[in-house]
């Protein structure tokens, strides 16, 4: 929901950033408040992924220039596990798999470190038990998972779940859901949608990687973003999305291309 | 004959003089035949260096200067501290105690009724003399390997046990051989004879009391009748400052079903070799390696599956986790015979350095002679995941604390198969302490 005197959550400026000596992002610019939540679109390999993981601090991205305020922090000298803490979540397009580390004592471990940092009380496991039960509910998650790896033999609609149930656990002020409903049937995508939904208030804020006008029927966004060539190409509101579905995005380049020669007349 | 140049050889020499005094007290003549012969076989053998290629990351040197003496009799007012390393159901455990080599009856549980049959050699060979006459020094030949030979040449003492058919025992069978003396050197050996369809687990435990310097020849032989089955869990956990050279060698007759957890965690210097029998048709063993090392540890782990008869089956999973400037060495041979067809059989390896200092060197080697067979083979080295390590500290967690997370869970898929609860909660415990670097 927009609201003008709600506080800017996230402000990135002319973002730039490379991977194995080939710039991916070459100046994105967004701002995000309180209370709101944005869809970003784009083809695949536009850079999406690799904003998500810049903002959530993936040691193999390189800033090379710009800047990203969040909640009032320059967010890039942040370790990752600090942005974690200081409320930035991301729900990975491709949950990683981690043998060996029950998911029960994975999810209490970063609930618990989570909670300690916000000075709030950690569960034992008991009561994490309990607590983590009521949240899997919410998704229609089988408890099994608790006691099986990280992820692993995780179906691809079971790992989604999974990244929710985190951010669920975790309470992010900004959540940064990439492709979440790719790899979802219908009702997993109406369960994950309303799942996020009961999640959202006017205190936090969503950002949805996707690109199907599909999930954004279950989540409505305040604002679509069109990523190209690592930057942000056109901005609109919740109608862009089905305006994309209808005529596909050569009508944005070609409307972008007709603005840019106009601007140069 | 003392023409003996290399001082390795000095080592062979001077456990040797020992001999005479050390065993000569047995009055059974098949046994003293087997030993005479095995110590023939010692003078002629010579100390492996690193010249041959089962040996080539074991540098021996440094064993070759410590040919201790066997231990002394440990004082009996205070074997009540020793209790200590029984399991925590010591009340449902049967335990065959060797205190530095010796048997100690008052720390022994075994069972005397007719359905098992346990004990140490001494009490048992004249009882049983049959039975382990005719098992004893069969499978571990020690004609071409110096330290089954000396094993079999200072033969004092065995841990022995004896499943009649079809016995079914669900008590854990603990063999515990602690090492309580500096610079002695002892010989444990085992022998188990699984008659047709019994079935039991058995714990092959080397503990230690303190960091002392020792040495540890140890030798064990496992007789598997058609359809036996076996557990064995193997835990070396010896001083870090001891040398610990073991031979185990599996016999398995046709259906019998072998499983094996060997874990590594102590010795400066130790070498497991394994010899795998599938003698029998539809044969199995399912073995399992974890070695956790670290300072200036080396843990040689030398298996060899030998596939003799069709339809065996055998699956293999080592892993090693090298800290320090410690070095891991595993070579897992498969060898699969002419008639051996429609042999299964799966090996994998799999290493975790963490740090630049630390080494590991894998080999897997498959030699096939049948053509009909399923095998499969691979080995991994590497570092921890970063993708991994990346995904924890989104969620949170530091640095240093997925790491030690990630350590453990490599570690820990091996000792989450023990089914001894007490051992593996103790195991557990061991691999945490020693993956949580602050
Ligand atoms: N580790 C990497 N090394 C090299 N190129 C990469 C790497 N990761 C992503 N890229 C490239 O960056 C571009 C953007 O990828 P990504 O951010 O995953 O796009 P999206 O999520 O929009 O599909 C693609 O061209 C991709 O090939
Ligand atoms: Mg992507």
């Amino acid at each position: 929901m927009i609201d003008q005197n709600s506080k800017t959550l996230l402000e990135v400026r002319d973002l730039h950033a490379k991977v194995s000596d080939v710039e991916i992002l070459k100046g994105v610019n967004l701002t995000v408040k309180c209370g709101e939540i944005h869809a970003i679109m784009g083809l695949n390999g536009s850079g999406k992924s690799t904003f998500a993981k810049v903002l959530a601090g993936h040691p193999g991205y390189q800033v090379t220039a710009g800047s990203v305020s969040f909640d009032n922090q320059d967010l890039l000298s942040l370790e990752p596990e600090v942005r974690s803490r200081n409320g930035i979540f991301l729900a990975f397009q491709y949950p990683i798999e981690i043998p060996g580390v029950a998911n029960s004592q994975f999810l209490r471990l970063a609930y618990n470190t989570n909670q300690l940092s916000r000075g709030k009380e950690e569960l034992d496991p008991l009561e994490f038990d309990d607590f983590v039960r009521e949240k899997m509910q919410l998704l229609e998650m089988n408890v099994d998972f608790l006691d099986r790896s990280v992820n692993e033999g995780f179906s691809g609609g079971e790992k989604k779940r999974n990244e929710i149930l985190q951010m669920a656990l975790l309470e992010p002020k900004l959540a940064i859901l990439d492709e979440t409903d790719s790899g979802l049937d219908i009702d997993a995508l109406r369960i994950v949608a309303s799942g996020v939904n009961k999640l959202t208030n006017k205190d936090n804020a969503i950002i949805l990687v996707t690109h199907y006008q599909r999930l954004l029927d279950y989540i409505v966004p305040d604002y679509v973003h069109i990523m190209e060539s690592g930057r942000i190409i056109k901005t609109s509101g919740k109608d862009l999305a089905k305006e994309l579905e209808v005529h596909g995005y050569d009508w944005i380049k070609a409307d972008q291309l007709a603005k840019s020669t106009e601007s140069s007349i | 004959m003392t023409l003996m140049t290399l001082s390795n050889n000095d080592y062979i020499n001077s456990l040797v003089e020992r001999w005479g005094s050390y065993s000569n007290s047995t009055n059974v003549a098949w046994l003293n035949q087997l030993r005479s012969e095995a110590l023939h076989c010692v003078n002629k053998l010579r100390m492996p260096t690193t010249h041959m290629e089962a040996w080539r990351f074991t540098d021996l040197s440094s064993l070759a200067k410590l040919s201790f003496p066997e231990a002394l009799l440990f004082p009996r007012d205070q074997l009540s501290e020793l209790a200590r390393f029984f399991l925590s159901e010591s009340e449902s455990e049967y335990r065959l105690v060797f205190i530095d080599g010796h048997y100690v009856a008052e720390l022994s549980q075994i069972d005397s009724s007719e359905k098992i049959i346990q004990g140490n050699l001494s009490s048992l060979i004249l009882s049983h003399n049959q039975i382990i006459s005719s098992h004893l020094g069969k499978l571990a030949e020690f004609q071409d390997d110096l330290f089954t030979a000396l094993n079999t040449a200072f033969i004092q003492d065995c841990a022995c046990v004896i499943l009649p058919r079809n016995v079914s025992i669900a008590r854990p069978i603990h063999l515990l051989f602690i090492s309580t003396q500096s610079e002695t050197t002892s010989y444990p050996r085992c022998l188990v004879v699984a008659e047709s369809g019994s079935h039991a687990t058995i714990i092959e435990d080397y503990v230690a009391t303190n960091e002392n310097v020792y040495v540890t020849h140890s030798v064990a032989e496992f007789f598997l009748a058609d359809s036996a089955k076996i557990n064995h869990y193997r835990i070396q956990r010896d001083s870090n400052q001891a040398f610990h050279i073991a031979n185990h060698v599996v016999s398995l007759s046709a259906s019998s079903y072998y499983a094996g957890v060997n874990i590594t965690f102590g010795a400066q210097i130790s070498r497991f070799s394994q010899r795998i029998e599938l003698g029998g048709e539809g044969a199995e063993c399912s073995i399992e390696g974890f070695t956790l090392i670290t300072g200036q540890q080396l843990a040689d782990t030398h298996t060899f599956i030998d596939h003799m008869k069709p339809q065996g089956k055998s699956r293999q999973i080592h892993k090693c986790i090298a800290d320090g400037s410690a070095h891991g060495v595993f070579n897992g041979a498969v060898m699969v015979r002419p008639h051996a067809q429609q042999t299964d059989s799966a090996q994998m390896s799999r290493s975790l350095l963490l740090t630049d200092k630390a080494r590991i060197d894998a080999k897997p080697q498959l030699e096939i002679f049948a053509d009909n067979v399923k095998c499969s083979h691979g080995a991994t080295v590497g570092q921890l995941n970063k993708e991994e390590i990346f995904y924890l500290r989104s969620r949170g967690i530091s640095e240093s604390v997925a790491r030690n997370l990630l350590t453990y869970a490599f570690g820990g898929e091996v000792i989450e198969h023990i089914a001894v609860p007490s051992l593996k909660a103790q195991l557990e415990e061991t691999v945490l302490l020693r993956t949580q670097i602050a």
